[in-house]
Protein backbone atom coordinates (compact mmCIF):
# COMPACT_ATOMS: atom_id res chain seq x y z
CA UNK A 1 0.00 0.00 0.00
CA UNK A 2 1.16 3.51 -0.81
CA UNK A 3 -0.96 6.23 -0.46
CA UNK A 4 0.56 9.07 -2.45
CA UNK A 5 3.92 8.40 -0.71
CA UNK A 6 6.25 5.33 -0.37
CA UNK A 7 6.03 4.09 3.18
CA UNK A 8 9.02 6.12 4.68
CA UNK A 9 9.41 4.03 8.02
CA UNK A 10 11.93 6.41 9.17
CA UNK A 11 10.23 9.48 8.00
CA UNK A 12 10.09 11.42 10.70
CA UNK A 13 14.06 10.27 12.08
CA UNK A 14 15.12 12.22 8.89
CA UNK A 15 13.33 15.22 9.99
CA UNK A 16 14.41 15.06 13.37
CA UNK A 17 17.64 14.15 11.68
CA UNK A 18 17.75 17.19 9.17
CA UNK A 19 16.65 19.60 11.64
CA UNK A 20 20.03 18.62 13.60
CA UNK A 21 21.60 18.30 11.31
CA UNK A 22 20.76 22.18 10.09
CA UNK A 23 21.35 23.26 13.80
CA UNK A 24 24.62 21.96 13.66
CA UNK A 25 25.61 23.75 10.44
CA UNK A 26 24.24 26.61 11.47
CA UNK A 27 26.35 26.22 15.00
CA UNK A 28 29.62 26.06 12.58
CA UNK A 29 28.57 28.45 10.16
CA UNK A 30 30.28 31.07 11.80
CA UNK A 31 33.74 29.05 11.23
CA UNK A 32 33.85 29.61 7.53
CA UNK A 33 31.59 26.27 6.15
CA UNK A 34 28.53 27.82 4.82
CA UNK A 35 25.33 26.14 5.80
CA UNK A 36 23.29 23.84 3.63
CA UNK A 37 20.33 23.65 3.03
CA UNK A 38 18.18 20.66 3.70
CA UNK A 39 14.76 19.96 2.63
CA UNK A 40 12.62 19.98 5.07
CA UNK A 41 9.65 18.61 3.42
CA UNK A 42 9.90 15.35 1.06
CA UNK A 43 8.13 15.78 -2.33
CA UNK A 44 4.79 14.12 -2.63
CA UNK A 45 4.51 11.96 -5.53
CA UNK A 46 2.02 9.28 -6.11
CA UNK A 47 3.10 5.74 -6.20
CA UNK A 48 2.38 3.40 -9.05
CA UNK A 49 1.35 0.36 -10.85
CA UNK A 50 2.50 0.25 -14.22
CA UNK A 51 1.32 -2.91 -16.79
CA UNK A 52 0.71 -3.75 -20.79
CA UNK A 53 -0.38 -6.13 -22.60
CA UNK A 54 -0.19 -6.46 -26.61
CA UNK A 55 -2.87 -2.95 -27.22
CA UNK A 56 -2.30 -1.04 -23.67
CA UNK A 57 -0.57 0.57 -20.68
CA UNK A 58 -2.36 0.74 -17.95
CA UNK A 59 -1.73 2.69 -14.93
CA UNK A 60 -2.46 2.95 -11.39
CA UNK A 61 -2.06 5.18 -8.09
CA UNK A 62 -4.30 5.19 -5.25
CA UNK A 63 -5.45 8.92 -4.73
CA UNK A 64 -7.56 8.73 -1.79
CA UNK A 65 -10.14 11.69 -1.68
CA UNK A 66 -9.56 12.81 -4.76
CA UNK A 67 -12.32 13.55 -7.72
CA UNK A 68 -11.54 13.18 -11.35
CA UNK A 69 -11.52 17.00 -12.02
CA UNK A 70 -9.08 17.69 -9.24
CA UNK A 71 -6.69 15.43 -11.27
CA UNK A 72 -4.74 16.53 -14.15
CA UNK A 73 -3.37 13.71 -16.64
CA UNK A 74 -1.10 14.54 -19.35
CA UNK A 75 1.02 12.87 -22.24
CA UNK A 76 3.79 14.93 -23.41
CA UNK A 77 6.25 13.75 -26.16
CA UNK A 78 5.12 10.49 -27.01
CA UNK A 79 5.28 8.55 -23.76
CA UNK A 80 5.82 11.02 -20.60
CA UNK A 81 2.54 10.44 -18.72
CA UNK A 82 2.31 12.75 -15.87
CA UNK A 83 -0.21 12.92 -13.16
CA UNK A 84 -0.69 16.12 -10.98
CA UNK A 85 -3.27 16.51 -7.99
CA UNK A 86 -3.50 18.50 -5.04
CA UNK A 87 -5.50 17.05 -1.75
CA UNK A 88 -6.07 19.94 1.49
CA UNK A 89 -7.97 19.24 4.30
CA UNK A 90 -9.37 22.52 6.24
CA UNK A 91 -10.26 22.19 9.43
CA UNK A 92 -13.45 23.42 11.26
CA UNK A 93 -13.82 26.13 13.26
CA UNK A 94 -13.04 25.78 17.13
CA UNK A 95 -11.48 22.18 16.24
CA UNK A 96 -7.92 21.22 16.50
CA UNK A 97 -5.20 18.39 15.06
CA UNK A 98 -4.59 15.29 17.06
CA UNK A 99 -2.99 13.34 14.72
CA UNK A 100 -2.38 13.78 10.86
CA UNK A 101 -0.84 11.36 8.88
CA UNK A 102 -2.62 11.61 5.52
CA UNK A 103 -0.13 13.71 2.82
CA UNK A 104 -1.24 16.94 1.68
CA UNK A 105 -0.62 19.55 -0.38
CA UNK A 106 0.54 18.97 -3.92
CA UNK A 107 1.65 15.76 -5.62
CA UNK A 108 3.12 15.05 -9.22
CA UNK A 109 4.43 12.39 -10.90
CA UNK A 110 6.32 11.78 -13.98
CA UNK A 111 7.16 8.66 -15.86
CA UNK A 112 8.69 7.60 -19.10
CA UNK A 113 6.52 5.00 -20.32
CA UNK A 114 8.58 1.88 -22.27
CA UNK A 115 6.22 2.51 -25.70
CA UNK A 116 5.15 5.30 -27.64
CA UNK A 117 1.32 6.02 -27.23
CA UNK A 118 -1.66 6.80 -29.06
CA UNK A 119 -2.51 10.47 -27.57
CA UNK A 120 -6.05 10.28 -29.15
CA UNK A 121 -7.06 6.77 -27.05
CA UNK A 122 -6.48 7.48 -23.13
CA UNK A 123 -8.95 7.17 -20.45
CA UNK A 124 -8.84 7.32 -17.03
CA UNK A 125 -11.16 6.26 -14.42
CA UNK A 126 -11.67 6.73 -10.73
CA UNK A 127 -13.25 3.84 -8.49
CA UNK A 128 -13.03 4.38 -4.55
CA UNK A 129 -9.85 6.73 -4.60
CA UNK A 130 -8.10 4.15 -7.31
CA UNK A 131 -6.68 6.02 -10.37
CA UNK A 132 -6.99 3.82 -13.33
CA UNK A 133 -5.58 4.99 -16.84
CA UNK A 134 -5.60 3.01 -20.16
CA UNK A 135 -3.41 4.26 -22.82
CA UNK A 136 -3.78 2.52 -26.04
CA UNK A 137 -0.08 1.97 -27.72
CA UNK A 138 0.82 3.58 -30.96
CA UNK A 139 0.18 1.48 -34.05
CA UNK A 140 3.19 1.12 -35.00
CA UNK A 141 4.20 -0.42 -31.44
CA UNK A 142 1.90 -2.92 -31.34
CA UNK A 143 2.42 -6.76 -31.84
CA UNK A 144 2.03 -7.86 -35.16
CA UNK A 145 0.78 -11.26 -35.84
CA UNK A 146 1.87 -12.99 -39.20
CA UNK A 147 -0.10 -15.84 -40.65
CA UNK A 148 1.84 -18.93 -41.82
CA UNK A 149 0.18 -20.84 -44.49
CA UNK A 150 0.47 -24.05 -45.53
CA UNK A 151 1.38 -24.20 -48.97
CA UNK B 1 -21.80 -23.64 37.57
CA UNK B 2 -20.78 -20.15 38.71
CA UNK B 3 -17.24 -20.65 37.20
CA UNK B 4 -18.86 -21.84 33.98
CA UNK B 5 -21.27 -19.03 33.45
CA UNK B 6 -18.65 -16.77 33.97
CA UNK B 7 -16.22 -18.25 31.54
CA UNK B 8 -19.44 -18.05 29.37
CA UNK B 9 -19.67 -13.90 30.00
CA UNK B 10 -16.11 -13.74 29.23
CA UNK B 11 -15.95 -15.64 25.92
CA UNK B 12 -19.04 -13.97 24.74
CA UNK B 13 -17.09 -10.48 25.26
CA UNK B 14 -14.20 -11.18 24.55
CA UNK B 15 -12.82 -9.16 21.45
CA UNK B 16 -12.24 -11.65 18.10
CA UNK B 17 -9.09 -10.98 16.99
CA UNK B 18 -8.30 -13.48 14.35
CA UNK B 19 -5.74 -13.61 11.87
CA UNK B 20 -7.39 -13.51 8.27
CA UNK B 21 -7.28 -16.70 6.80
CA UNK B 22 -7.24 -14.99 3.16
CA UNK B 23 -3.68 -14.64 1.42
CA UNK B 24 -3.81 -10.80 0.82
CA UNK B 25 -1.87 -8.43 2.66
CA UNK B 26 -3.03 -6.30 5.94
CA UNK B 27 -2.03 -2.69 5.87
CA UNK B 28 -2.03 -0.23 8.91
CA UNK B 29 -4.16 2.74 6.87
CA UNK B 30 -2.96 6.52 7.47
CA UNK B 31 -5.35 8.64 9.33
CA UNK B 32 -5.72 12.15 10.42
CA UNK B 33 -8.00 12.81 13.52
CA UNK B 34 -9.84 16.38 14.82
CA UNK B 35 -11.41 17.40 17.66
CA UNK B 36 -14.27 19.92 17.87
CA UNK B 37 -16.59 21.30 20.73
CA UNK B 38 -18.87 18.34 19.94
CA UNK B 39 -17.26 15.26 18.29
CA UNK B 40 -13.64 13.56 17.44
CA UNK B 41 -13.68 13.29 13.37
CA UNK B 42 -11.23 10.11 11.94
CA UNK B 43 -10.21 10.40 8.22
CA UNK B 44 -8.79 7.38 7.09
CA UNK B 45 -7.74 6.93 3.67
CA UNK B 46 -9.02 3.33 2.41
CA UNK B 47 -8.49 3.31 -1.44
CA UNK B 48 -10.31 0.69 -2.71
CA UNK B 49 -12.25 -0.49 0.01
CA UNK B 50 -16.34 -0.23 -0.46
CA UNK B 51 -18.74 0.92 2.09
CA UNK B 52 -20.19 -2.58 2.17
CA UNK B 53 -17.24 -3.89 2.88
CA UNK B 54 -16.07 -2.38 5.69
CA UNK B 55 -16.42 -3.09 9.17
CA UNK B 56 -16.34 -1.01 12.27
CA UNK B 57 -16.82 -2.71 15.56
CA UNK B 58 -16.64 -0.82 19.07
CA UNK B 59 -15.77 -3.42 21.85
CA UNK B 60 -14.20 -2.37 25.29
CA UNK B 61 -13.24 1.03 24.65
CA UNK B 62 -11.38 -0.14 21.31
CA UNK B 63 -12.51 1.51 18.07
CA UNK B 64 -11.68 -1.37 15.31
CA UNK B 65 -11.46 -0.49 11.32
CA UNK B 66 -11.29 -3.08 9.42
CA UNK B 67 -11.50 -2.60 5.17
CA UNK B 68 -12.02 -5.75 2.89
CA UNK B 69 -10.27 -4.47 -0.14
CA UNK B 70 -11.21 -6.94 -3.44
CA UNK B 71 -7.79 -7.86 -5.41
CA UNK B 72 -7.49 -5.87 -8.47
CA UNK B 73 -8.10 -7.19 -12.02
CA UNK B 74 -4.45 -8.23 -13.42
CA UNK B 75 -4.54 -6.04 -16.64
CA UNK B 76 -1.60 -7.54 -18.61
CA UNK B 77 2.12 -7.88 -17.36
CA UNK B 78 3.36 -5.79 -15.11
CA UNK B 79 5.84 -3.54 -15.61
CA UNK B 80 6.61 -1.82 -12.50
CA UNK B 81 4.56 -2.56 -8.96
CA UNK B 82 5.65 0.09 -6.71
CA UNK B 83 2.78 -0.64 -4.20
CA UNK B 84 1.16 -3.69 -2.56
CA UNK B 85 -2.70 -3.92 -2.07
CA UNK B 86 -4.73 -5.74 0.19
CA UNK B 87 -6.71 -4.96 3.05
CA UNK B 88 -6.71 -2.47 5.79
CA UNK B 89 -6.98 -2.50 9.62
CA UNK B 90 -6.69 -0.63 12.23
CA UNK B 91 -7.77 -0.53 15.97
CA UNK B 92 -7.78 2.89 17.92
CA UNK B 93 -8.55 3.59 21.93
CA UNK B 94 -11.72 5.76 22.42
CA UNK B 95 -12.29 7.83 25.36
CA UNK B 96 -15.04 7.29 27.63
CA UNK B 97 -15.83 10.70 26.90
CA UNK B 98 -17.18 9.62 23.32
CA UNK B 99 -21.15 8.55 23.20
CA UNK B 100 -20.02 5.35 21.65
CA UNK B 101 -24.35 4.43 20.40
CA UNK B 102 -23.97 7.37 18.06
CA UNK B 103 -20.77 6.57 16.17
CA UNK B 104 -21.47 7.29 12.18
CA UNK B 105 -19.41 6.19 9.55
CA UNK B 106 -19.07 7.02 5.66
CA UNK B 107 -16.99 6.05 3.08
CA UNK B 108 -16.30 8.41 -0.17
CA UNK B 109 -13.62 7.89 -2.81
CA UNK B 110 -11.46 5.89 -0.74
CA UNK B 111 -11.64 7.82 2.56
CA UNK B 112 -13.70 6.58 5.58
CA UNK B 113 -15.04 9.09 7.88
CA UNK B 114 -16.31 8.60 11.24
CA UNK B 115 -17.65 10.91 13.76
CA UNK B 116 -17.57 10.40 17.07
CA UNK B 117 -19.90 12.31 19.28
CA UNK B 118 -18.97 13.34 22.65
CA UNK B 119 -21.51 12.90 25.51
CA UNK B 120 -23.66 15.53 26.50
CA UNK B 121 -21.50 16.24 29.87
CA UNK B 122 -17.93 16.41 27.92
CA UNK B 123 -19.12 19.03 25.28
CA UNK B 124 -17.28 22.25 25.10
CA UNK B 125 -15.56 21.26 28.00
CA UNK B 126 -12.96 23.96 28.71
CA UNK B 127 -9.44 22.91 30.12
CA UNK B 128 -8.63 25.38 33.04
CA UNK B 129 -5.15 26.32 32.90
CA UNK B 130 -3.91 27.69 36.28
CA UNK B 131 -1.18 29.28 36.38
CA UNK B 132 1.22 28.53 39.28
Amino acid sequence: MALLTRWEPFGGLQKDLSRFRRDMDSLFSGFGTPALAWPVEQAVSPAMIISEDDNYIYAEAEVPGQKIADLDITITGENRLTIKGRREFKLPEKAEWHRRERPSGVFERTIELPVAMDQTSIEARLDNGILTIKMAKSPKERPRRIEVRAE
Amino acid sequence: MAHSTELGTRLATEPARGEPTRSQFSFTPRVDIYETPDEVVLQCDVPGALANDIDIRFERGDLTVNARVLPRNRLGKYLAEEYETGDFCRTFSIDSEIDYEKITAQCREGVLTLHLPKLEKARSKKIVVKSG
